[in-house]
């Protein structure tokens, strides 16, 4: 198992080393003087000196590279043009919606998705499963973020049951409260998520339950709920684990939209304003983050995947 | 013509289906013939009946300058097209030689599939959002920042296909007696491919849909004079409380289109072989 | 112990029903291996599957006829429903050991399992069971393998692993279906010999199902030959295989490689097996029969004793050679 581990850490930081040159090289690929385009036509020669400077950009490019891996290693991302600011200070700053509103909404989607799929399996062919797989695949070709507009209009702007926008800290006056704000948002991004798990699961219970090993286990006089649970359920869940890498990163990205929609104060809205803004750091430095915690999570998904199917050690 | 008549079984048989297509129909003729159908211009304006609510001469009502939605929300269904064509296109031209070439050249594969593992570790939005930084907004430019997330998936995709065809023991005879690559892909592995690509191409056009209109609606996509379903949200967006049935019309088209676009994938891919069908789960 | 009598599975919309397999009748007594043989497709596994109560659903289903076991008739019930019914227990192996196990469970929880289903003991008590049970399937290690993952075994262990999770319940039926099919031929001696050595052990009633003849002769105390869905003879084994009545029998003996003869020509029968409901009059084996005649084609065959215990479908049987 442990060997399993290693392999699977060293593919890794591989993975991550090649995305960093990737990350790195963003900023040598825009067209035009980043610095010019970062400052505008109207910065002096003096300031773009002082900035080329500042971000290295005037040594040899594997020097840069190699400083700018050193430095994000030790957490300095550079600083923020726009907020004059480190880097990492402001995605901190993004930080506590971000990683709130990603948990919630996984929540939403394992407690929506897993359940109702598997309800539908189990009724295979009825009308139910019919419209629970019809509701799904809707569902899920819907855009977030047009949802999200329509959740503001009428939980907000008619029956005022809930905030439209933002997200004050729970660390802030009104506390844990302050998680009403994450409501709407979360919601609006678990629905095409939700839709998909829920697909997933259904799918893969059907393929369970026709393997032979459920022949055998029925055969043996075990109660068909059972059955499901035990056998089925148990199995199918596999795939939903290993599915669970694929529903983040797709949740990272709609984040990006939600966020903005709700005007919450995370990394993803973050980056969307430093596009506009043409903060070239910030965006370099949140990629970097994302893809961490990206790869983080696919090594985790992978390595429980491992302790769930005792097959895996085998390869 | 065996092809064809054999891909639409599916439809027949089942109703909902059918109504997919059929809807698809729908838009495509609606973008070909779009001056034909379109009541009005699309960019007339006219302040004095802005934000009039549907009904009369205006079945959808008009925007915040007065143009009418019905027919821009038919001249917009060009631009969805175009998208998803695009980025079915491009996903196909990179994806398709890499992933092929890479399952029968293995020491070559090695390298790409290493390069897509990386190209992987990016959320897709992510990168789509990186390279509009690079390249600029523009619908060209949309279309290619959707289309490479796609790349990946593709490639993925049509290597494990093509690794299967290739193992499969009568592409193994035909290896043994001799043939040259070239005929080997143009006489074993390209046949086999059509039908799940053909899968494959319904969800990514649907995907990329929902992609493109993210893109429009941050203003990263196409320029806002464009019409576009998107685009017609994001500039409606601040009227919601006043004018709440503007944003309905485009979000409900783009919807109409992905749903349409799942079930046609969805009802081809029953139809597949079982030793492809667990490949094309729907995750594009 | 377990009484089959004029089952009939039929597939389709109940208008229009496509018979599997037709007034099919046998029985089995404790202590007995019937062997069941034909080609495949011949409805053989629909017959085990419809006498287990394991039919897949949605699909075929008992249209008519009773399952009766140790006189109870169990007919419509699923294994639960004879488990809560306190029914004689039955079992079943299964052709493929490779997938018919749980590959993410160990193989003493599996069998386990299948003990707690009928005796409420303790999990200790259990687990002891499950032991002694990988101990009589002469399992080496058992108490080691209990904690085993069955990808971790050959195919031979895993087809032993089956027996035990069927003897779990204590079966006084055994319905193996093809279970040394998968198995390499030195294994599926050990198996057959594991088989034998159980039923008279524990003085089950064994219904063996197979397409190999060879198994047959080996293994079986009587044997039914189906054939399209029906029974076409059924005979002692050694009766069968001295004195075969039925052409369709005797066309199967004619395929089996003798060893030692060494001709090196290997037998078939010509044509092939009909297609489930596309004979709608007269003999279903005519078409390919050596000895048809007219009325074959045109009359249902009659069924015929040939001796007490030896019967054939058939309006021309052969006995001792010659025509009856």
């Amino acid at each position: 198992m442990s060997f399993f581990v290693l392999k699977r850490v060293t593919a890794m930081l591989l993975t991550l080393f090649f995305a960093s040159i990737i990350i790195f090289g963003f900023i040598h690929v825009i067209p035009g003087d980043p610095i010019y385009v970062m400052l505008g036509d109207t910065a002096t020669p003096e300031q773009a000196e002082k900035v080329r400077h500042s971000l290295g950009l005037d040594q040899p490019i594997i020097v840069q590279y190699l400083q700018w891996a050193r430095r994000a290693l030790t957490g300095d991302l550079g600083r923020s043009i726009f907020y004059q600011a480190p880097v990492l200070e402001a995605i901190a700053d993004g930080a506590e919606t971000s990683i709130l509103l990603a948990s919630i909404t996984m929540v939403w989607v394992l407690l929506i998705g897993v359940p109702i799929g598997m309800i539908a399996a189990m009724r295979h062919g009825s009308w139910l499963d019919q419209t629970l797989s019809g509701a799904a695949m809707l569902l899920a070709s819907v855009p977030t973020f047009w949802v999200g507009l329509y959740f503001i209009l009428i939980f907000a702007a008619w029956l005022g049951w809930l905030p439209s926008s933002g997200y004050p800290s729970i660390f802030d006056e009104g506390g844990i409260a302050n998680l009403r704000y994450l409501l709407l948002p979360s919601l609006t991004l678990a629905a095409p998520n939700a839709a998909l798990i829920l697909r997933l699961t259904r799918a893969s219970m059907l393929d369970v339950s026709r393997e032979d090993f459920v022949r055998t286990a029925r055969a043996k006089g075990i109660r068909p709920w059972r059955v499901t649970t035990r056998h089925i359920f148990r199995n199918a869940l596999l795939a939903v684990v290993s599915a669970f890498g694929f529903t983040f990163a797709a949740l990272l990205s709609e984040a990006v939209v939600t966020e903005t929609v709700f005007a919450l104060p995370g990394i993803g809205r973050l980056v969307v304003q430093s596009i506009l803004n043409r903060d070239y750091p910030v965006i370099q430095g949140i990629v970097l983050v994302v893809v961490v915690i990206y790869l983080v999570v696919n090594l985790i998904v992978d390595i429980s995947y491992g302790l769930l199917d005792p097959r895996v050690e085998m390869q | 013509m065996k092809l064809v008549r054999s891909l639409l079984v599916p439809f027949l048989a089942r109703p909902i289906a059918l109504a997919g297509l059929l809807l698809l129909l729908i838009v495509l003729l609606g973008a070909i013939f779009a001056p034909w159908i379109a009541p009005f211009d699309p960019d007339s304006m006219d302040p004095i009946i802005r934000l009039s609510p549907p009904g009369g001469a205006h079945w959808f009502g008009t925007d915040q300058y007065g143009r009418d939605t019905l027919s821009r929300v038919i001249y917009a269904s060009r631009m969805a097209l175009l998208v998803g064509v695009g980025v079915v296109v491009f996903a196909l031209i990179t994806g398709v030689p890499i992933g092929v070439l890479s399952a029968l050249f293995p020491r070559l594969g090695q390298v790409l599939m290493r390069l897509v593992d990386v190209l992987m570790a990016f959320p897709s939005l992510l990168l789509a959002l990186g390279l509009i930084v690079i390249l600029g907004p523009s619908v060209a430019n949309s279309i290619l920042a959707v289309g490479f997330g796609f790349l990946t998936t593709t490639t993925r995709i049509v290597y494990g296909l093509t690794l299967r065809i290739r193992s499969e023991t009568y592409v193994e005879a035909a290896r043994s007696m001799g043939s040259r690559t070239l005929w080997l892909i143009t006489k074993h592995v390209l046949p086999n491919l059509i039908s799940p690509l053909l899968v494959q191409a319904s969800f990514i056009f649907a995907f990329a849909q929902l992609a493109a209109a993210s893109l429009d609606f941050l203003g990263l996509g196409a320029p806002p004079a464009i019409p576009s379903w998107g685009n017609m949200l994001a500039e409606s967006r601040q009227f919601i409380t006043r004018a709440p049935w503007l944003l309905f019309f485009p979000g409900m088209m783009i919807v109409l289109t992905a749903f349409a676009l799942n079930i046609v994938g969805d009802s081809l891919r029953d139809r597949l072989d079982p030793r492809f069908r667990e490949m094309l789960r729907g995750e594009a | 112990m377990l009484n089959v009598s004029d089952l009939t599975v039929s597939i389709g919309p109940d208008a229009a029903p496509v018979d599997l397999v037709s007034g099919v009748s046998f029985a089995i007594a404790p202590g007995e291996i019937l062997g069941l043989v034909g080609e495949s497709g011949c409805g053989k596994s629909m017959t085990s599957l419809a006498a287990m109560g394991l039919l897949p659903r949605p699909g075929p289903r008992i249209r008519s006829g009773r399952i009766s076991l140790a006189g109870a008739d169990v007919t419509q019930l699923e294994p639960w429903r004879r488990v809560e019914g306190g029914h004689g227990a039955m079992a079943m192996i299964f052709q493929e050991p490779m997938t018919s196990l749980n590959p993410v469970r160990r193989i003493g929880d599996q069998i386990t399992e299948a003990v707690l289903v009928r005796e409420k003991v303790s999990a200790a008590a259990a687990a002891g069971r499950a032991r002694e049970l990988l101990e009589l399937v002469r399992i080496p290690d058992a108490a080691l393998q209990l904690a085993a993952f069955p990808h971790q075994l050959s195919g031979g262990m895993r087809q032993r692993v089956m027996i035990a999770i069927a003897l779990a319940c204590r079966p006084t039926v055994l319905i193996a279906d093809e279970p040394t099919t998968a198995l390499d031929v030195t294994v599926q001696f050990q198996i057959l010999g594991l088989l034998r050595e159980l039923c008279n052990k524990l003085n089950m009633a064994i219904l063996f199902i197979t397409h190999d003849m060879g198994v047959i002769a080996q293994l079986a105390d009587r044997v039914a030959v189906m054939y399209a869905g029906r029974i076409v003879e059924t005979a002692p084994a050694k009766e069968l295989f001295g004195r075969p009545a039925h052409p369709y029998t005797r066309s199967l003996m004619a395929c089996m490689p003798i060893r030692g003869t060494g001709t090196g020509k290997l037998r078939t029968i010509p044509g092939r097996a009909p297609r489930p409901g596309s004979i709608k009059i007269g003999c279903a084996f005519a078409p390919r029969c050596p000895d048809a005649r007219d009325i074959c084609h045109q009359a249902a065959p009659p069924r015929q004793e040939i001796m007490t215990g030896h019967n054939a479908l058939c309006a021309f049987p052969v006995s001792d050679g010659r025509p009856l």
